[in-house]
């Protein structure tokens, strides 16, 4: 599975983003963390073939996650679900 | 292709009929019938732009725009899920609530690979809970549950519907998901 990655000034945070490509909170998300200059990776889960989204849920389920969209992981083990502006600047120490 | 126009004409006359708004929010507003639009595109039908899609019909027939679960969200958040449909309060404050997934798990689960769920399931689910026989769908002989849908009629109006489940909310007299019963019949549908 590819991620799409996206380079900012702050990367001390490993940040994984799930998103669809049709969705409005996804969109929003990237947009909060490229304003923000964070270094991050994501997928558009929607876009994946069916090996990959069933490793997606893998991922996200394991990390006590909901298999809803955006899901932020941060560190390989913060999950945000929703676009979430507090909970993202809390765990990205923003 | 379906014009970009015309999704947002529907999502209008649809909020109309129900007495909702739409969100008040113009770029938010926009996103959400692009995304309605692509997927409509893609799939065939106006699938919820904020939800995951198998791109079956039948499997996604809950989360078809205006979704199952818009009724319900509104009635208790005041928002569908997407924040796409409001009521008036919240059209009127502009803060749009946070709204948690009412969709069942094992709906969003059809999502990913059926084939695959299906069979690791057993396993994966015997570590955690007792086996729980298996439903009716899943011994079929096809690869993929099938969804098994029934005829349903409201006691209150008497609106019948072909699904898998009643409607939460009733789209005629407004009456709640209990007030739906099944109708037993014998009778055959061809085609």
């Amino acid at each position: 599975m590819e991620f799409s990655k996206v380079s900012g000034k702050k990367n001390n945070h490993k940040v994984t983003l799930y998103a669809l490509s049709t969705c409005v909170w996804c969109k929003l998300t990237k947009q909060f963390l490229n304003e923000n200059e964070i270094s991050y990776e994501f997928v558009d889960v929607d876009l994946l073939g069916e090996e990959d989204k069933q490793k997606v849920r893998q991922t996200i389920t394991s990390k006590g996650g909901s298999l809803t969209y955006p899901t932020t992981i941060i560190d390989n083990k913060v999950v945000i679900t929703g676009f979430r502006k507090d909970k993202l600047k809390e765990a990205l120490e923003i | 292709m379906t014009a970009l126009e015309q999704v947002r004409k529907r999502a209008e006359a649809d909020a109309k009929t129900y007495g909702y708004y739409l969100t008040p929010q113009p770029d938010l507003l926009q996103g959400f019938l692009e995304g309605l639009k692509i997927n409509e595109d893609r799939y065939g039908y106006p699938l919820c732009p904020c939800r995951l899609t198998s791109g079956k019909f039948e499997y996604d027939r809950d989360i078809i725009c205006p979704c199952d679960y818009r009724d319900p969200d509104v009635a208790e958040y005041g928002a569908c899920y997407c924040r796409l449909y409001v009521n008036k309060a919240v059209y009127e404050s502009k803060n749009l609530p946070e709204v948690p997934e009412r969709r069942p798990l094992e709906k969003q689960a059809r999502a990913y690979a059926p084939q695959v769920a299906t069979q690791s399931a057993p396993t994966q689910g015997a570590q955690e809970k007792p086996p729980t026989p298996a439903p009716a769908t899943q011994q079929t002989a096809t690869q993929q549950p099938e969804v098994k849908k029934k005829l349903w009629y409201c006691k209150q109006c008497g609106y019948v519907v072909f699904r898998e489940d009643p409607p939460y909310i009733c789209p005629i007299c407004k009456a709640k998901k209990e007030m739906f019963a099944e109708i037993e019949s014998t009778v055959e549908f061809n085609g």
